[in-house]
């Protein structure tokens, strides 16, 4: 038998997102992969630019369904920064408290998911009926489910009151049992160590060559927490260890992300604990002045980075975001190599990927020479204008008749 | 002749086959729904199913063997069903049995197995082709541990008719307890025969979509799905025959009863085997037959030529 070409996606069972993975396959073992992605370009950057910061505020938060706060948080600090707003100290403890509830929320997800790929839809089902508690208390505190909407330009939009912290506290609690419960399955259950371990190998020395971030990188012994490293919000005054693991492969990703579980509960009690009194907001300009701002967060996939340039009217200039999986996809394709086909859809789950929220440009590809080149703004509007063209169909020939 | 027609088409022939059926894939569904903290499906989900895929447009991939697509599902569907007619049921004799039909038993087994992999590969496409390469790679790991396992029963009883093992055992309940092992390792392979989790690579939809049936639809779609139905209460009835010696002669109400309560308890055991583990690789689960299954299997065999000897 030759190699044969076996593609996952743009869209397939495993896939939960529109990408491409063509895998070439040697009987059951993949002798080279190809990734391609563009199939969920949105435009946000672009989009974010014709809007207000309010508006953008909303935009944002929907660049991700699973760290829409992430992304939010992210931009809106460096909006601060570039508006030069004192936030108050409560406000950034309840950003913090939603913050982690999201890690919480997300890395459940993710078990269920990863659970899933591997085939064990017991532990899939499980865990997503935990997810729902986290779900609920985020409900609680938010409003909402997912897209929390809690941060405004300058605070947040609502307090936490002492009897929503009493029960917050007792969801936490019921999820840590549930947690601990999870890493000894983790740590001892056969058939899934036996389909974790030893794949999806990724050493320290490749980590950092091919810059993987978050749970990835942390699973193979890359010590790097921006929560740590580079403290935001009230991050520094919490204590928390940062999970590391040197597993180096699927399995070391999981016993970070599950004991990462056990760290939130930690910062979420102390959290709410501690959580001073005080406004919650203080107002903000409309327009925010010229300048630029940088922003890093810890999102529960890794590092995410905003970047955002003001021109002192009420509309950025540029806004630059990079999702977490864009810096965990290099090292995809060097995971998959070698391995097992079986092993595949696990290897692309490990990262957490969120495909959407990576997307920022389209590479077309032609169908008759197979070559592919990259557009920018002004040649995509010419490609379409001609294209319309060539089938006879002139936007300067059109008028509008009024009846 | 008007009997005989009745056991075919009627009991326990194939109409009691497919309703019992679906409801023995009811009973699976909705135990692994509850394993899983789950609702589960009502009742009748199974037969809705089958009337919805019947009803829906049947389409058969242009660069496909057509004759050869159209016709296994039947081919699968009717080997499977022919089987029953073998199996002791409600009393320690079955309908039709003559000398060594437990290798006939067997190897109409095998057919189903055998029509999964020439459907995937006469489909074509390239999901099929390879959930039909894993159907047969796994069809050599489990076959041998699980014929090893029901040849110790028939070695003990000195018999290769199952009806005549199944009376053996009834009259001498005792020496059932010495097929344990081999009860344990059918349990395991059967898990691999019905292609279910642990050993349900050659389907594994997060990796090769549907497997052999990726391409099947509509009606050819619900034979097959029928045919997996049929193929599970037939060899869970089968194991029940060999290794529950419980039967009351003479009181058919009684042994109905029995025959009911054993393939719920089998069926009991193979949702909790398929919730409480994941899916492993192929090259995996040939090591874990080889290396673990087969040599249970010879144990199982060891023990009863030796209890066989002690007699």
């Amino acid at each position: 038998m030759g190699i044969i070409e076996i593609p996952i996606g743009p869209q397939h069972p495993a896939l939960k997102e529109p990408a491409s993975f063509k895998l070439y396959l040697e009987g059951e073992r993949i002798a080279a992969s190809n990734v391609t992605l563009g199939y969920n370009h949105r435009g946000v950057e672009k989009a974010c630019e014709a809007r207000t910061y309010i508006e953008d505020l909303y935009l944002i938060e929907r660049v991700c369904g699973i760290c829409s706060h992430s992304h939010s948080t992210c931009f809106i600090s460096a909006v601060e920064e570039v508006a030069k707003l004192e936030v108050p100290k409560r406000a950034k403890y309840i950003r913090t408290i939603i913050g982690e509830l999201e890690r919480v929320h997300s890395h459940l997800l993710w078990l269920g998911v990863a659970a899933h790929e591997i085939g064990f839809d017991t532990l899939f089902m499980y865990s997503w009926r935990d997810r729902e508690v986290v779900m609920d208390t985020l409900e609680m505190l938010s409003g909402n489910r997912v897209n929390y909407g809690i941060n405004k330009i300058g605070g947040v939009r609502r307090d936490i009151s002492e009897e929503q912290k009493e029960k917050a506290l007792k969801a936490v609690d019921a999820l840590e049992e549930r947690t601990k419960y999870y890493i000894e399955i983790v740590n001892s259950e056969t058939t899934l160590i036996g389909r974790l371990k030893d794949v999806g190998k990724l050493s320290y020395e490749d980590a950092m060559r091919l810059h993987a971030a978050g749970p990835t990188a942390r699973a193979s012994g890359v010590d790097r927490d921006v929560r740590r490293d580079d403290p935001y919000l009230v991050y520094d005054e919490i204590p928390f260890n940062v999970i590391t693991d040197n597993h180096c492969d699927v399995l070391g990703r999981t016993i970070v992300r599950v004991k990462e579980l056990i760290e939130s509960y930690k910062i979420i009690r102390f959290a709410l604990n501690n959580i001073p009194q005080g406004d919650i907001a203080v107002r903000s300009p409309r327009r925010i002045p010229a300048g630029e701002a940088f922003s890093r967060y810890e999102a529960p996939r890794g590092e995410d980075v905003h970047y955002v340039r003001g021109n002192g009217t009420d509309k950025p200039e540029r806004v630059k975001l990079r999702a977490p999986t864009l810096a965990n996809f290099a090292s995809i394709t060097y995971m998959l190599n070698g391995g097992y086909l079986a092993d595949a859809p696990i290897v692309i789950a490990a990262i957490d990927p969120c495909f959407s929220c990576t997307d920022r440009s389209i590479s077309i590809k032609h169908i008759d020479s197979g070559k592919e080149n990259i557009m920018d703004w002004e040649s995509l509007r010419q490609y379409s204008i001609d294209w319309h063209k060539n089938r006879g169909f002139n936007a300067k020939n059109i008028q509008l008749k009024v009846k | 002749m008007l009997l005989s027609l009745f056991y075919i088409v009627i009991f326990p022939g194939f109409i009691f086959l497919s309703v019992y059926g679906c409801m023995v894939e009811y009973m699976d569904r909705k135990l692994y729904a509850r394993f899983q903290n789950r609702i589960g499906p009502p009742w009748f989900q199974p037969f809705a199913d089958f009337i919805k895929l019947i009803g829906k447009e049947a389409i058969i991939p242009e660069k496909a063997d057509k004759a050869m697509f159209r016709i296994l599902p039947a081919f699968a569907l009717a080997s499977a069903s022919a089987t029953i007619l073998y199996i002791p049921l409600w009393s320690t004799g079955a309908l039709f049995s003559f000398k060594s039909d437990l290798i006939v038993v067997l190897y109409l087994l095998t057919i189903p197995t055998i029509t999964f992999f020439i459907a995937g590969w006469s489909s074509t496409s390239l999901y099929s082709t390879l959930g039909s390469i894993r159907t047969l790679t796994q069809l050599f790991a489990y076959e041998v541990p699980l014929y090893m396992a029901l040849l110790g029963p028939a070695l003990l009883a000195g018999t290769w008719s199952i009806s005549e093992i199944a009376t053996f055992y009834y009259e001498n309940p005792l020496l059932a307890l010495c097929n344990i092992p081999g009860f344990i390792v059918a349990i395991i392979a059967l898990q691999g025969k019905l292609e279910r989790v642990p050993f349900d690579t050659p389907e594994a939809e997060t990796e090769i979509v549907a497997g052999s049936f990726t391409e099947y639809s509509g009606r050819y779609l619900a034979l097959f799905r029928m045919t997996i139905d049929i193929e599970m209460l037939v060899l869970v009835s089968l194991i029940g025959a060999i290794f529950f010696p419980v039967y009351f002669p003479g009181n058919t109400v009684l042994g109905l009863i029995t025959y009911f309560l054993k393939t719920i308890i089998l069926v009991f055991i193979l949702a909790l085997v398929r919730s409480l583990m994941a899916r492993l690789r192929i090259e995996q689960m040939v090591k874990f037959c080889w290396k673990y299954l087969a040599p249970a299997a010879i144990f199982q065999i060891l023990i009863d030529v030796l209890v066989k000897g002690a007699l």
